[in-house]
């Protein structure tokens, strides 16, 4: 009975992993060509030309790009992505504590916006074009259209500096328990969540009207269905392809474009980290970061197209 | 009515009585709030400091590639950190010359050449090592190695040989140096174990503090250290912690927020914001650091030095002052130095905006047509701003001046240093000798004005092996002079390092050194409750 959707599905998450491939291609070669040199980078202001030419030898700056590319893919299909060139620490483990929290802010987000984003969304269209429809669109529109910062800064005035309540540094580390962390990350998933919860809503929105334009629609409120249950049982299962898509994109947002928030949160995630050494032409961990950026986006893309799959009837029941 | 104030801030310092109390009755007397705010500070810092808390820096300039290492030291974190787990050789003192930390004293030969440094004794490493001086010779020859990448390699290259001599250090240079004690302070040269040639990012160091947390570009936590052998004068705190944060808005709201007790950077455009705030107070210190308008004396409009002078007149320094930095630094003499340098005279004339004379001297130097002028917003805060001020002055004067604005990215590599009119900033060196040595030489690589003059260079090296202060002076006198007048770099300002407080921290002392107390705001102050 499953057989084409597992083909289906086999074939997506095929395509996944060759566009894995192709973006680390693209990744390397562009790191390749960006200005500048880590030797330079490094030392900054205080290179003399001596130890310009101790620590390019030193970083292997010499070998040909392919042997490096070869070398590099090698390590990471086995765990390793080699040592940070300006710091010396193992990217492996320096990433880790930061993807996870990156991905608890992120998770933090979600858990708070997609629901709200979907259920607002509903109750937009069940008054659509009301007052409540509109105000849930102004207000969602106008926290989106504010800059990131300026609702970081925004929350910091309030919740940090005059009431006191949150506190504006939201440093974690390891060993900070979880009820601390918590509470460290009120504010910035706040600030995320007003800026990823308006695209969601519009989009849920506007993909169930989409369908209520539909006979079947028609027909059940012609049985005198009440209008949630036609949004609920015949509008929104109809419109979950489009929804999840969208969802998939803010969350993948949420993963890899929140650096603004960090810095100005001051929370230890991937994007500072990412940035830092940018500025630093550390090459080793713009490559390595780039590829785990474009593994979540792709992932998160495959979850979308199969969940768009196995929501779509005709495709779960072939004739 | 004096002994009564007196009486009253003794019993502020000793904890009977609340300073807003104090300031109440100061005011009763008929006193002012900033003469009583000060006579307060004295008698706290009378009364010595309060042991125990974790004292809170929240700072501008770390990022997650920073390393404990310190010859990769560059931000301002690092240094910082640095200041609380390692101790160099001696430190510069805040009232300028040395304070000996390692080092107990350094003398030199007559031809200051030879330098012989006395190594304290029962100096504790953080693993229980009692400093020796192989320890001492070892990090120097790291530092001074090559191949190493110390910060401070250009310092130590002037070294010939270093060796241990019983409890003594002797270091001979290449050439007479009268300022070799100053060397010693680089804030990259921290005594390590065996030098830090086996783990030299370790993190063992004799300073006041232990090293508990160390996440670079994120937060950096350190304990007091039980034996460190100057407990009473440094390390209040039980435990120091440093915050890495960027955006000055967020350093701002961590610090009314109470989150943290000091930051640093804090913008001058906002300073008069803040010092209204309720506990927050505003430590600004005059330093060494400059934001010069660069000319090279070697290509032409720049060659000419009537031409230099009628841009050096048309420059309105006060205004600049008061519009870039808010007040926030002192105006500059065209001159690479100011007063907060040793061996400074002070006896020069102030050079003041004169658009008459300077369209005299525009007049004589033949010049006609715009004078092409770079900046960026990289160059320092407000350069920008302060290119189209200067733009202004100088039309009074009759001298159009064109701007470009060049990008940020590369501006170091691409206009400083190789355009003939730009604008740039420089950091200051502890000592004059550095100063010149590092920008005003022949054959320096940083010749930001293309400033060649052979009898210059000799008055610098003249001046560097004379042990005798008063003639030293006396060079350093005649050598700002002709900078002055013929030089290549118009200094509208030296700016001040402006950093805050929030409530109850003490014993802050300004340093022209560095910003944050040159480092030792962590060390050297204490929570009063």
């Amino acid at each position: 009975m499953s057989s084409p959707i597992l083909r289906l599905v086999a074939q997506r998450i095929l395509l996944g992993l060759v566009l894995l491939l192709a973006v680390s291609v693209l990744i390397f070669a562009g790191t390749q060509i960006l200005p500048g040199d880590v030797a330079q980078a490094i030392l900054g202001q205080s290179a003399t030309p001596e130890a310009l030419a101790n620590l390019r030898e030193q970083l292997g700056l010499n070998d040909p790009a392919w042997l490096r590319y070869v070398h590099w893919l090698w390590g990471i299909l086995h765990g390793d992505f080699g040592t940070a060139q300006s710091s010396g620490l193992d990217i492996a483990t320096s990433i880790g504590t930061r993807l996870k929290n990156t991905l608890f802010l992120a998770a933090c987000a979600a858990i708070v916006a997609v629901p709200l984003a979907i259920v607002l969304g509903l109750i937009a269209v069940r008054y659509r074009n009301g007052f409540v429809d509109k105000l849930i669109s102004g207000l969602a529109l106008a926290s989106t259209s504010f800059p990131e910062f300026f609702i970081g800064y925004v929350l910091i005035y309030f919740f940090a500096v005059k009431w006191q309540i949150f506190p504006s540094i939201s440093t974690v580390d390891d060993s900070t328990p979880f009820l601390e962390r918590l509470q460290a990350v009120v504010l910035p998933a706040t600030a995320l969540t007003l800026v990823v919860l308006a695209h969601m809503m519009r989009m849920t929105r506007a993909a169930i009207l989409n369908v209520m334009q539909s006979a079947y629609i028609e027909t059940a409120e012609l049985k005198g269905l009440k209008a949630f249950d036609i949004i609920r049982k015949h509008a929104f299962p109809n419109a979950i392809a489009p929804v999840v898509n969208v969802v998939m994109l803010n969350l993948a947002y949420l993963i890899v474009g929140v650096v603004v928030v960090e810095v100005i949160f001051v929370y230890p995630g991937m994007g500072q980290y990412l940035v830092d050494h940018v500025a630093k032409r550390d090459v080793p961990v713009v490559q390595a970061v780039g590829l785990i950026f474009a593994a979540v986006y792709i992932t998160l893309n495959i979850v979308a197209d199969i969940a768009a799959i196995v929501a779509n009837p005709r495709l779960r029941h072939p004739k | 009515m004096s002994n009564e104030l007196d009486y009253l801030s003794r019993r502020v310092a000793a904890g009977k009585l609340s300073r807003r109390d104090f300031l109440g009755r100061a005011a009763a007397l008929g006193v002012a709030a900033t003469v009583a705010n000060s006579l307060l500070a004295s008698a706290v810092r009378a009364a010595g400091p309060v042991k125990g808390g974790t004292l809170k820096a929240g700072l501008q300039g770390g990022e997650s590639t920073n390393s404990l290492d310190p010859a990769t030291f560059l931000s301002q974190v690092p240094f910082a950190f640095g200041k609380c787990w390692g101790e160099t050789l001696v430190e510069l003192a805040p009232g300028g010359g040395v304070e000996y930390l390692i080092a107990e004293e350094i003398g030199s030969s007559d031809d200051a050449k030879t330098w012989t440094m006395k190594i304290r004794k029962g100096v504790q490493f953080h693993n229980g090592k009692e400093v020796t001086p192989d320890d001492v010779v070892a990090t120097l020859k790291r530092h001074s190695d090559e191949k190493s990448k110390s910060g401070a390699l250009g310092v130590l290259k002037s070294i010939d040989t270093i060796k241990a001599d019983g409890g003594n250090v002797v270091v001979t240079l290449k050439d007479p140096n009268a300022d070799m004690p100053y060397l010693m302070a680089d804030y990259h040269i921290i005594i390590q174990p065996n030098g830090g040639m086996d783990k030299p990012d370790a993190g063992i160091g004799t300073g006041p503090y232990k090293i508990t947390g160390n996440q670079p570009g994120v937060k950096h936590t350190a304990e007091r250290f039980a034996n460190y052998w100057q407990s009473d004068k440094y390390g209040h705190a039980d435990q120091v912690e440093i915050v890495v944060v960027n955006d000055p808005t967020a350093r701002m709201a961590a610090l009314q927020g109470g989150q943290v007790n000091m930051i640093n950077r804090v913008e001058p455009k906002i300073v008069d914001l803040v010092k209204r705030l309720p506990g927050v107070t505003i430590r600004a210190a005059s330093g060494r650091g400059f934001y010069p308008f660069n000319m090279f004396c070697d290509t032409a409009p720049f060659d000419n030095n009537d031409l230099r002078m009628a841009l050096k007149l048309a420059m309105d320094r006060e205004e600049m002052l008061t519009k870039i930095l808010r007040g926030y630094g002192e105006v500059g003499n065209d001159m690479p130095v100011n007063k907060a340098y040793p061996l400074f005279a002070g006896d020069f004339e102030q050079r003041k905006f004169d658009p008459e004379k300077a369209a005299a001297a525009y007049k004589k130097s033949g010049h006609s047509g715009s004078i092409l002028l770079r900046t960026s917003d990289v160059a320092f805060p407000g350069a920008v701003d302060a290119a189209q001020l200067y733009q202004q002055s100088c039309a009074k004067a009759g001298i159009k001046i064109e701007i470009k604005r060049e990008p940020g990215d590369g501006y170091w590599t691409e206009v400083w240093n190789k355009q003939p009119f730009s604008l740039s900033y420089w950091g200051g060196r502890p000592t004059q000798d550095q100063m010149y040595s590092t920008a005003y030489l022949s054959t320096a690589d940083w010749n930001d004005t293309r400033w060649k003059r052979p009898e210059f260079d000799k008055m610098v090296l003249a001046a560097r092996g004379e042990l005798d202060e008063a003639k030293r002076k006396k060079i350093y006198r005649d050598m700002g002079e002709i900078m002055r007048d013929e030089g290549g770099l118009i200094v509208p300002f030296f700016n001040q390092f402006v950093d805050a407080t929030g409530k109850g921290v003490e014993g802050w002392v300004d340093n022209p050194a560095q910003e944050l107390s040159n480092g030792h705001a962590l060390i050297e102050c204490w929570l009063q409750a």
